[in-house]
């Protein structure tokens, strides 16, 4: 470090905090919904990827009919795809509640290769339908570029604006699950399914509409992740094994463990990455997990409830 | 008397038989089908079978999907010219879905139960290292479209792609002229072939250029975050990138370059890993003024390669695009025709022996030349991409002699 100046290493630090904190919104989004399927329903879902995959061709879909049809729309039509994409996945999400996921509640392990295939299904629908190459929409002008308040600092805009929205979507997840009524009787179901039924509660409405939701956010999450990377067929694999990470590391049942561990493990690796060098810091990084949950299994915020 | 009407139909078949196989030899003019084909494989009077072995599912299916369609170009023509020692192409299509061992089984069925002898295929170094074995030993031709990192050679295969050094040295050469560079800073994903291409560009900046490498780093296929690797170029300030980042991860790399800041007109990158297919995914506008080092570029102004754009786009739809290796993989049957023709023969042993020295003046990048190594003589050339996805040739080298494992260079 001898021929770096005070100003570089200054503005060094600011992005790195950044690229620390940018990281930390993106496992939080993937996160999230899976937050909500796996840690309040016990469901594993392997097309959690799958559904965020969804999201992205949402906007893709989005951004090419802005193009052809409504090209003055153009500026703006990513917040309004950002809505319809949360729609779209949790109308499917629905749907495959309906079809499958209601079937199998009692069998945990029966949802992990039903939802599997499931992951197989949309891949391949997504690789019949809008090919296998990868697809990027094209972004407004004011999402692309950096902000650059002087010479040498330059803090992405796309950065901020997962961010944002990852914000955004905690708080308002926060506020449903502990303010509203839908949250009240989620949480009773949670707890004791039985007595929940037994004071009236519709809790077969009550996972549908858990599971649309985390479809939703997933849905959301893809969509803002066409902001950083590009999406294909099997975009969906590439997230399931962080967003899993994220959960189980953050203690399955509690939301604001899932915020903990995201903010940990992003921190974590962004540093390391910094420090050595890409894979290794990837690897540094799972091991500090690792090690971390074998001494915690229950993850960093274990659900106070006893299992049932 | 039924008997003997038996016997009558049968004459009359064979002779019938006989007359319009001496007909279509008259008609196809080619040379018989024993004197052509010594070892059994699937070649009749009229027609000869050969393998194509891409991932059409999968993750490669991204890639492959190019090589796939300019093989069938290259066959479709050939055969709309008369075919190959006057017999019709067929071709049997297999899958191997991105997965190596699929591969290397599915290389075995075209040699073994389909007697096909000849396969244009693979793609990615592992799909190949899978199958060579399976080559050599039932003795196949494969013809191998991608530019790869070397350190290989086979009787059994012809590589129409570049090998290392020939993309690489005339690459680091003409940035260190034109941009002054002395520092590089070399990114990869983490696999054998980034490895090995930044492993020789190592040794060429530090032992013959006479420059720095500031960093070198490797990260994970599908790797979609490099905000901690922009920080780090923008402390240690490389005169070049020199980025073999492929896949998925390439459209997050540039996505994020380009908004931390770094765009061309601070930074000069220099990539061997991105093609016309490649900035269809990125985005032009994410790249542009960014160099390329690639044997060809679709923009190439030639009549071979106009002719040969205009033919893909007809069949493929005019959106639809062409790079490197979708060009090395129309080469492969042409000069699979050139050696069969050469060798009067599609005994795999002639059509080895014939290999080195054909020349092909119709290529779209070209001029190129078998190499008795089984590589292709060939130029380099450094495009600069601009927003509408399209390379600009800023340079085209001298023919380079293909030199798969280069003294001084491992």
């Amino acid at each position: 470090m001898d021929n770096y100046s005070w100003a570089d290493l200054q503005n060094i630090f600011i992005m790195q905090g950044f690229a620390g904190i940018s990281l930390f919104s993106v496992l939080l989004l993937m996160g999230l919904g899976l937050a909500v399927i796996f840690g309040q329903m016990g469901v594993i879902n392997m097309a959690h990827g799958e559904f965020m995959a969804l999201g992205a061709y949402t906007v893709y879909l989005c951004s090419t009919l802005t193009q052809d049809y409504a090209p003055s729309l153009a500026p703006y039509y990513f917040v309004f795809a950002i809505v319809i994409a949360f729609f779209v996945a949790a109308g499917v999400g629905a749907l495959v509640e309906w079809a499958m996921i209601r079937h199998l509640y009692h069998r945990p392990l029966d949802t992990l290769l039903a939802t599997w295939g499931l992951s197989l299904i949309m891949q391949q629908t997504y690789r019949s339908t809008f090919g296998a190459r990868e697809v990027t929409p094209t972004l407004p002008e004011w999402l692309m570029g950096s902000y650059s308040p002087h010479e040498g600092l330059d803090i992405p805009i796309n950065g901020m604006f997962v961010l944002g929205l990852a914000i955004f979507v905690s708080i308002t997840l926060v506020l449903f699950m502990y303010k509203s009524r839908f949250g009240l009787r989620l949480r009773a179901t949670v707890q004791n399914r039985k007595m929940s039924d037994a004071v009236g509660i519709n809790t077969g409405r009550v996972d549908r509409l858990a599971f649309c939701l985390g479809c939703g956010i997933a849905g959301i999450a893809g969509a803002a992740f066409t902001t950083i990377g590009s999406t294909g067929p099997d975009s969906g694999s590439r997230y399931i094994v962080d967003s899993f990470l994220v959960v189980v590391f953050g203690g399955a049942a509690n939301l604001l463990g899932s915020l903990a561990s995201a903010f940990g493990i992003a921190q974590a690796q962004s540093i390391l990455e910094f420090f050595l060098e890409g894979t290794k810091g990837k690897v540094a990084t799972l091991l500090v997990i690792v090690v971390a949950l074998m001494f915690r299994p229950q993850g960093l915020f274990p659900s106070k409830v006893r299992a049932h | 008397m039924k008997l003997q009407a038996l016997h009558k139909r049968t004459t009359g078949a064979s002779l019938l038989a006989l007359l319009t196989t001496g007909v279509m030899a008259l008609h196809a003019a080619g040379p018989p089908t024993v004197q052509v084909n010594t070892t059994g494989l699937k070649v009749t009077d009229d027609t000869v079978t050969v393998g194509q072995l891409h991932s059409a599912t999968g993750t490669m299916a991204i890639s492959e999907t190019g090589s796939i369609q300019a093989e069938q170009l290259a066959i479709d023509q050939i055969n709309a010219a008369g075919g190959v020692l006057g017999r019709k192409i067929e071709v049997i299509k297999e899958d191997g879905a991105s997965d190596w061992p699929t591969f290397a089984e599915k290389a075995k069925k075209l040699l073994v139960n389909d007697k096909v002898g000849t396969v244009f295929g693979c793609w990615t170094s592992a799909s190949r290292k899978a199958v060579l074995p399976v080559f050599e030993k039932e003795n196949g031709m494969l013809y191998y479209p991608t530019f790869y990192e070397g350190l290989e050679q086979s009787k059994n295969v012809i590589y129409t792609g570049q090998e290392a050094t020939q993309q690489i040295l005339a690459g680091l050469d003409w940035i260190v002229k034109e941009k002054k560079a002395k520092t590089f800073y070399l990114i990869g994903s983490d696999y054998i072939w980034p490895r090995t291409s930044n492993k020789i560009a190592r040794k060429h900046i530090e032992n013959v250029i006479k420059g720095t490498v500031v960093g070198e780093e490797y990260y994970a296929l599908g790797h979609t975050q490099f905000g901690s690797l922009i920080n780090k170029i923008k402390l240690k300030k490389p005169d070049v990138i020199y980025a073999i980042v492929v896949g998925g991860s390439n459209v997050s790399f540039y996505k994020q370059l380009k908004a931390a800041g770094i765009t061309s007109d601070k930074q000069t990158l220099l990539t061997i890993s991105v093609t016309e297919d490649e900035v269809l995914g990125i985005g032009g506008e994410n790249l542009a003024g960014f160099y390329s080092a690639m044997k060809y570029f679709q923009s190439l102004d030639n009549p071979n390669n106009n002719a040969f754009v205009k033919a893909f786009k007809a069949k493929y739809g005019e959106k639809s695009v062409i790079g490197d290796v979708t060009q090395a993989g129309y080469l492969g049957p042409w000069l699979w025709k050139a050696a069969v023709e050469k060798a009067q023969s599609f005994d795999i042993d002639k059509i080895a022996e014939a290999s080195p020295g054909i020349e092909l003046t119709t290529a779209p990048e070209g001029y190129v030349k078998i190499h008795p190594n089984h590589h292709l003589w060939s130029k380099l050339r450094i495009g600069q991409w601009g927003t509408d996805g399209q390379a600009k040739v800023l340079y085209e080298s001298g023919l380079i002699e293909p030199d798969p494992f280069p003294k001084g260079y491992q």
